[in-house]
């Protein structure tokens, strides 16, 4: 591994993962940590039950600014941008001109600029694609120099609110910038457990004491990408590059809900034509849906999906073990007729044809916090 | 009783022409939290090497490969309901399946233990 590894970027946290032990495995071109010595199960049921820390530095925190920088960055994603209020944040994706999906993001207004943290697979491309899409006018610049981490689970914003005094008061999808451990750091009230909690962005100098602080409080464990996974799936959030590509449209991804009503009727974004006809329509021949196998046995990415008779209507996409659910989980992709939930389907795993039920998602009940109005 | 092992990590523990065949505690580690085992069924038949068990991990499904050829005999039941034997005690109660072996001539390939603890050694 030595020789592939040296191609392999390391996150400003490199140097504490190696101190808590972590296993470090190739992800999207850096050295990640996939486990701790908890594991993956103890680490899942530890954000689910307490406060997990993971860092995902690898991702792309990026910043637009410049005069009606909101209006054009709507030329190229489906969400109602121009209308998000200051400190506020909102899921969104970069679309193709054929309706797929070039990446998924997060998005935040700031009082003047746009604050965007998008996958670490896709971040240059991204880059490269607002680049020659936005004008010249606007000011793109990568934030190279900071570290992000999630702090998630139903204590995790307690335990942030002992450093970042009012962490705890700030609505689901909110942004603020705080000090901690005498850093500037720009906290969001989001994750991708399907938990309550924060992404922290802290300068990368910082990036350790923090996380040490972090940790040194007792309900906080490290936890690596094997339950980052499973806990997203868990909580039916879609992983970019597998249930989602830039093959599948927002509409058969089943993401259309993160469309807004005036980008609906208004368009004017890549792709629009293709995904507002496939709205109003239902133009679609096949969606995303959740999968529970009836049994114990795990199915993976690429098992086939087959109805009664042996057609395959379809393909696994995510799929594993939920820890919390206390069974295999999956999403894949369905032909529409076989996406109601409740239908019957099978699943080809080996030489075996399980049994397995269209379903909703998420598996486990998302618990995000939402501020009394 | 001679305990022999393989490189992809399984023991064999033979009494007379019968093996016990089981993940040893390296691959219990590597894997990680076990939540399914795919054991082979009584009377089939499997060469050495054939793929004769999956395990699967949270994070991913794993093949055991058969360490001598033969025809299975029992498999143990216990993991359909507790696949995590296999972690917490690899080479007693998480045992996978016995094996009536064809050709005990196929063990001389395998290693002892002490052989086995210089490999995983070497692959640190």
């Amino acid at each position: 591994m030595g020789a592939v590894n040296n191609d392999l970027l390391k996150t400003p946290l490199y140097s504490l993962h190696e101190e808590l032990d972590g296993k470090m495995v190739p992800f999207a071109g850096y050295l990640m940590p996939v486990q701790y010595p908890l594991g993956v199960m103890g680490e899942h049921n530890h954000t689910r039950e307490k406060a997990g820390l993971f860092d995902v530095s690898h991702m792309g925190q990026v910043v637009i600014k410049g005069n009606n920088a909101d209006k054009w960055l709507e030329t190229l994603v489906p969400g109602n941008i121009i209308d998000l209020k200051p400190n506020r944040i909102r899921y969104s994706m970069f679309t193709s001109e054929d309706g797929g999906i070039l990446d998924d993001l997060m998005i935040t207004k700031r009082e003047n600029d746009i604050f965007m943290v998008v996958n670490a697979a896709c971040k240059e491309q991204d880059i490269a694609h607002m680049r020659s899409n936005l004008p010249d006018h606007l000011e793109l610049a990568e934030l190279n120099n900071r570290a992000l981490v999630a702090l998630q689970g139903p204590m995790a914003a307690e335990v942030l609110a002992r450093f970042a005094s009012g962490a705890d008061e700030m609505d689901f999808m909110s942004y603020a910038e705080v000090e901690i451990c005498g850093a500037t750091c720009l906290i969001s009230r989001s994750g991708y457990t399907g938990e309550d909690g924060h992404e922290i962005s802290i300068p990368a100098q910082k990036a350790i004491e923090v996380c040490k602080a972090l940790l040194s409080e007792q309900e906080v464990e490290a936890i690596g990408l094997g339950a980052r996974d499973s806990l997203r799936l868990e909580a039916g959030l879609c992983l970019y590059g597998h249930d989602i590509t830039e093959d599948t449209t927002p509409v058969e991804s089943a993401l259309i809900w993160s469309i807004g009503k005036r980008r609906r009727e208004e368009g004017g974004f890549p792709g629009a034509q293709i995904i507002l006809e496939q709205i109003s329509n239902g133009t679609i021949t096949r969606k995303r849906v959740g999968i529970i196998p009836s049994g114990r046995v795990p199915a993976r990415e690429g098992t086939e999906i087959l109805d009664s008779a042996d057609n395959v209507i379809g393909v696994i996409t995510s799929g594993g073990f939920g820890p919390t659910f206390g069974g295999p989980v999956a999403m894949g992709y369905v032909d529409i007729k076989n996406s109601e939930n409740g239908t019957d389907v099978f699943l080809k795993v080996r030489k075996n044809k399980l049994e397995a039920k269209v379903s909703a998602t998420p598996f486990v009940p998302q618990r995000y916090y939402r501020k009394q109005k | 009783m001679t305990i022999y092992y393989s490189e992809d990590h399984e023991w064999i523990s033979v009494d007379g022409n019968v093996g016990t065949v089981g993940i040893t505690n390296y691959a219990q580690n590597a894997l990680g939290d076990i939540v399914f085992v795919e054991v082979p069924e009584v009377g089939d038949d499997f060469a050495k090497g054939d793929e004769v068990a999956v395990v699967e991990s949270v994070k991913a499904a794993s093949e055991i490969y058969s360490p001598v050829g033969g025809k299975i005999t029992e498999t143990n039941g216990e993991l359909e309901d507790n696949a995590a034997l296999v972690n917490s005690s690899p080479d007693g109660d998480g045992w996978f399946f016995k094996i009536n072996i064809s050709d005990s001539g196929e063990l001389e390939g395998l290693m002892d233990a002490d052989g086995y603890k210089t490999f995983i050694a070497g692959l640190e």
